[in-house]
């Protein structure tokens, strides 16, 4: 396991998915140990009744059925499937309108789905999922990109409430992958993953998904600005120690 | 793969695994995969047969340098310095490397036959094109390895024939304490032709950087760009070529600044924006009753 979840941080975040088909048929007495520790990139189904695509994880599985958080019901259709209790169902259906709109706000379109459960200790878990396909083909607005994919995965372990205050764990990981590509420059592709977690307690007064959002709203800001500040210019700095840009500067081309 | 039983996966499959992943390992890091691949492997004949095939593809497509033995310089890992699979020639010094694909090192030289160099005329020219790109090379790229190779026409004798030469430059950086390995490569073919006095230089340019402290991000950047000059003295084209070359890389490595400087504003905002589109962060105070959804929808101006 160990030396598999090296593979992991070595391999190009774009083949995660090869990777980990790769392991998993290497080591399919690891695989649920794989599935939980190995970020993947979403998937998607369409919820033919309501008309609207859902996103599909480990949380909302059952079987080999996915819980659609607009229609309550499995796809494909699943008798016992497991449900969230009548009360937390009430605050996912919530979850998921509100989540849709701050989406639409951060990402201009993409598509998001919100799976919450009962956990063991009297509190429960969220979790809080978008996709966005940032392509010129897809929800791309401005067109500059030939690919480009934002998978953001949020777990919440919300512990139960104390004298009015409950304990909020959040683990984020955002997966990216984006390539721009013409003919002056060529391709340009920059992908990769972090993961990062956040503790809070946290007065209630104002309801869990006033929490968790904030929770969520400040941690996909770090991350943003963490990949494009420090990931990203930790490649460019590379860049420039390999062929530094003084040469431009100090040497006109000869021509 | 379809007609294989599900439960049992041939050593045929493993093997073409292993190799994938450690034909995947980014710049200097395939010692680190193949670690773990053997672990996960746990089958050291497997594991050897698919290094065995995999290491000498890796080190060839990732151009790696090498030291050889008694202070003789560096000889680079090319496909166009193969002789054989173990032996590498380098041009400059005519020295035949032999090498240990797996240990990735060199474990001894021997003096290139005559029959693996050129002709004095292609040398001629051959050895004009490496001074310049090493003096290039030398103030442009702090780490850099050159070669230059003859790939076609090196028995040709004297002019009336046509002959190519390729020139490699490699620049590899490897910071692992940093959590930053990278590298610049740059494969430039030159065809010599006689008949139209011509020079056609068609260049591959690829670099990589892997920053992996608490997460794994990787740039994979390639370019080709093409260019022709006149066929001249071996000096001449020497300079000339050298000076295209120069030209065209200091182009990519600006467009690949611009690349990055255009990231936040334009690039990255298509997948997410820094702030929502109110320019203010999102109002989840609002949220408080359930009611209210339909509020925030009509406040922000965005009911269906």
């Amino acid at each position: 396991m160990e030396a598999a979840m090296g593979l992991m941080r070595r391999i190009p975040p774009k083949q995660t998915e090869t990777a980990l088909s790769a392991l998993l048929t290497l080591l399919p007495h690891h695989s649920s140990d794989l599935l939980s520790q190995v970020d993947q990139p979403l998937q998607v189904l369409s919820d033919v009744d309501h008309g609207k695509d859902f996103i599909l994880c480990e949380y909302n599985r059952d079987a080999d059925s996915y819980r659609s958080p607009w229609s309550n019901k499995y796809h494909p259709p699943l008798e016992d499937g497991a449900l969230p209790s009548l009360e937390l169902r009430k605050l996912e259906v919530e979850a998921n309108d509100i989540f849709a709109i701050y989406r639409d706000q951060y990402y201009e379109g993409g598509i998001s789905s919100v799976y919450m459960w009962e956990d063991d200790n009297e509190g429960f878990v969220a979790c809080f999922l978008i996709k966005k396909d940032g392509s010129k083909t897809g929800h791309g607005r401005r067109g500059y990109l030939q690919e480009g994919g934002w998978d953001a995965i949020h777990v919440i372990e919300v512990g139960p409430e104390e004298e009015g205050v409950a304990h909020y764990r959040l683990t984020s990981t955002v997966m990216l992958s984006l390539t721009t590509d013409n003919e002056s420059s060529g391709t340009f592709s920059l992908s990769g993953s972090i993961r990062r977690q956040m503790d809070m307690s946290l007065s209630v007064a104002e309801g869990h998904l006033c929490n968790m959002g904030r929770m969520i709203e400040e941690m996909e800001s770090k991350l943003r600005n963490s990949l494009d500040q420090v990931y990203f210019g930790k490649t460019k700095e590379m860049v420039c120690t390999l062929r530094p840009p003084a040469e431009v500067v100090m040497r006109l081309p000869d021509s | 793969m379809a007609d294989i039983e599900e439960t049992e996966l041939s050593d045929k499959q493993k093997n073409e695994i292993a190799k994938w992943f450690l034909l995947n390992s980014p710049v200097g890091e395939i010692q680190y995969v193949a670690k773990d691949v053997k672990a996960i492997l746990n089958d050291d004949a497997l594991y050897n047969e698919a290094a065995s095939e995999a290491f000498p593809l890796y080190n060839k497509s990732h151009m790696i340098c090498l030291g050889m033995p008694g202070r003789a310089g560096d000889v680079l890992i090319t496909s166009f310095g193969e002789l054989n699979e173990k032996e590498y020639l380098e041009p400059r010094t005519a020295q035949v490397a032999k090498i240990d694909h797996i240990k990735q090192v060199c474990t001894g030289a021997r003096p290139a036959l005559d029959e693996e160099l050129p002709s004095a005329y292609i040398e001629e020219f051959r050895c004009a094109v490496d001074m310049e790109i090493l003096k290039y090379v030398g103030e442009a790229y702090p780490k850099g390895i050159c070669s230059v190779y003859c790939t076609n026409g090196k028995d040709v004798e004297g002019p009336g024939s046509d002959f190519e030469l390729a020139v490699v430059i490699s620049a590899t950086r490897l910071s692992p304490q940093n959590f930053c390995n990278g590298s610049w490569r740059s494969v430039w073919n030159i065809e010599f032709r006689d008949e139209e006095q011509l020079l056609e230089l068609k260049g591959k340019l690829q670099v990589g950087a892997h920053y992996f402290e608490e997460g794994n991000v990787q740039l994979d950047a390639k370019h080709e760009c093409k260019d022709s000059s006149i066929f001249q003295s071996p000096d001449d084209c020497a300079i000339t070529i050298a000076s295209i070359i120069r030209h065209h890389e200091t182009e990519y490595l600006a467009s690949l600044q611009d690349s990055y400087s255009n990231l936040p504003d334009t690039t990255f905002k298509d997948l997410r924006r820094k702030l929502p589109v109110t320019r203010t962060l999102f109002p989840w105070h609002n949220t408080l009753q359930f009611s209210l959804t339909k509020d925030i929808t009509k406040e922000l101006g965005i009911g269906k």
